[in-house]
């Protein structure tokens, strides 16, 4: 056997397709969106207990910080539910194809980048 | 041969019944995203009255034990699949995995309980 076999496990220098960003991208707002169920739930329970706790939580929300954390977790939404819909997609047989899958990849990452600046806009 | 071990605390037992499960949920959530745009642009202010007003009807009872129902069996779905990628000692894993299902659980019954407002 071959004792020098060329090694490349340093992701850094390897450049990364398009396809494969979309696929980490979906995979990172996915871990995202799993620890933002507790909080999200929080949130729900508070602004339906009362009309009360209804105002509490909108003013906690209107603090800078929780509205970045805000703009975090939806815009992993948007990302998550663009890059599922090209799965659908492919699930169809569209967008399967080497150059296919490069366009699909580009429109998933170009319109969660619209979808994400509109959410940071209508935020702030 | 695939090691049997690897799909015992999966979902669905089978990756084809994991596939099924992600598109179903997928699209419940997607019409609950879609729907909750909807309502948001629909109105100019939400007061308390207007949202409480929405999550007390029933059908939106029903759509919101749904769609935690899809949440918490995606999110499973998903986080199993990554705790596989990454995780490699398997009592690590097995013990991750125990703990997500038991707060999973206690956030099915927690949500249910909001929902019943």
């Amino acid at each position: 056997m071959q004792k020098k076999r060329p090694v490349n496990l340093n992701l850094f220098t390897i450049r990364f397709p398009i396809t494969a960003i979309s696929s980490i991208l979906h995979r990172i707002s996915g871990v995202i969106l799993f620890f933002s169920i507790v909080f999200l739930l929080y949130v729900l329970q508070q602004s339906l207990a009362s009309a009360d706790s209804f105002a509490a939580i909108q003013t906690t929300l209107s603090q800078p910080v929780a509205r970045f954390f805000t703009w975090v977790v939806l815009s992993a939404v948007a990302f998550h539910a663009i890059a599922g819909v090209r799965h659908l997609f492919m699930d169809m047989g569209y967008g399967e194809g080497k150059d296919s899958g490069r366009l699909g990849a580009y429109l998933v990452i170009i319109f969660s980048i619209l979808v994400i600046v509109a959410l940071g806009v209508r935020l702030w | 041969m695939v090691k049997r071990v690897l799909s015992s605390t999966a979902l669905g037992r089978t990756g084809v019944s994991d596939w099924l499960v992600q598109r179903v949920s997928a699209l419940i959530m997607l019409a609950y995203v879609v729907f909750m745009l909807g309502f948001y642009l629909g109105h100019s202010s939400i007061d308390f009255g207007t949202w409480h007003g929405l999550f007390a009807s029933t059908w939106m009872r029903v759509f919101n034990v749904l769609l935690l129902l899809s949440v918490l069996g995606h999110a499973w779905i998903g986080i199993w699949t990554v705790l596989t990628d990454y995780v490699k000692c398997a009592y690590l894993r097995g013990t991750l995995q125990i703990l997500i299902i038991l707060g999973f659980l206690a956030c099915l019954v927690w949500g249910i309980q909001i929902f019943w407002v």
